[in-house]
């Protein structure tokens, strides 16, 4: 189960715009929103509000360069989002490792009580 | 269509029925997910799922035995778990032969709801990279960034 910082998270890079603005500024470094609008398939208001979400996740930060406002990545943080994903893919292979393990022990139980491997049904050549 | 997913299988020497039973019967489920688990698997059907001290809802999705099952959880408490605020758990189970079985789960977030169709299209079109790739790239560029 995710905790409620790991949900910011979540929906934070879950949005492929907000990814595609956060490669943006991986790829970039510090540049302005509108340096950003100029480079997605959406409007400068939709930039804005990806911005702000993804600076409360705490994914991105900004600061005045001159009379700019420019963003940049908080790569700790990224870090950490990244880690938590690839821990979700690692958690569903260890739960159907899980799942395989007792359906393969439930079933050579069933046939343990049967008596004798099932014949016709799958075959007991087909090995492999 | 770009979206986050996460796609996992597994082929498990027993036949789909049985590997129904593991997945969907509470008292199995408990061995396998969570720690405790409260869930009547019907359509539609809300519970409980206990991780050591964390907890949440979960609502159940489709029950079509003994090939899909899918819920919804991690959606903002007080809401209606729906597309857009929840995430999407969806077990497929496909026979093969030698009594295996197949299993397939995703784990899937639809975050475009708030988009034209339009602009939907051609962002899909624009960059079809899904979760994974990301991943990659991040991996790529954040030297510590290894997940582990």
């Amino acid at each position: 189960m995710r905790t409620q910082a790991d949900d910011e998270l979540w929906s934070a890079i879950a949005d492929p715009s907000r990814r595609r603005v956060l490669d943006l500024l991986i790829n970039n470094g510090e540049v302005s929103a509108s340096w950003l609008a100029g480079r997605v398939p959406f409007s400068r208001q939709a930039v804005s509000k990806h911005l702000v979400v993804l600076e409360e996740a705490g994914l991105i930060s900004r600061r005045k360069q001159g009379r700019e406002v420019v963003y940049q990545v908080e790569g700790d943080r990224l870090d950490q989002a990244t880690r938590a994903m690839a821990g979700l893919a690692a958690q569903w292979d260890r739960r159907l490792a899980a799942i395989k393990r007792l359906a393969e022990a439930a079933h050579a139980e069933a046939r343990k009580e049967r008596g004798s491997k099932p014949r016709g049904i799958g075959g007991d050549g087909g090995e492999g | 269509m770009a979206d986050l997913t996460i796609e996992r299988e597994v082929v498990i020497e027993a036949p789909a029925e049985v590997v129904w039973r593991t997945l969907t019967e509470p008292d199995q489920m408990s061995l396998w997910f969570a720690d405790r688990v409260e869930l009547v698997v019907e359509p539609g059907a809300r519970g409980y799922m206990q991780f050591g001290d964390q907890g949440g809802p979960v609502v159940v999705e489709t029950v079509d035995p003994p090939t899909r099952f899918s819920f919804r959880w991690n959606h903002p408490r007080g809401e209606e778990p729906v597309a857009g605020n929840s995430m999407l758990v969806e077990f497929t189970l496909t026979p093969e032969r030698d009594e295996r079985t197949r299993l397939r789960v995703t784990e899937s977030g639809h975050e475009l709801r708030a988009w034209p169709e339009a602009e939907k299209q051609r962002y899909a079109d624009e960059h079809r990279s899904g979760w994974g790739e990301f991943l990659d790239r991040l991996t790529g560029v954040l030297p510590e960034g290894r997940p582990g």
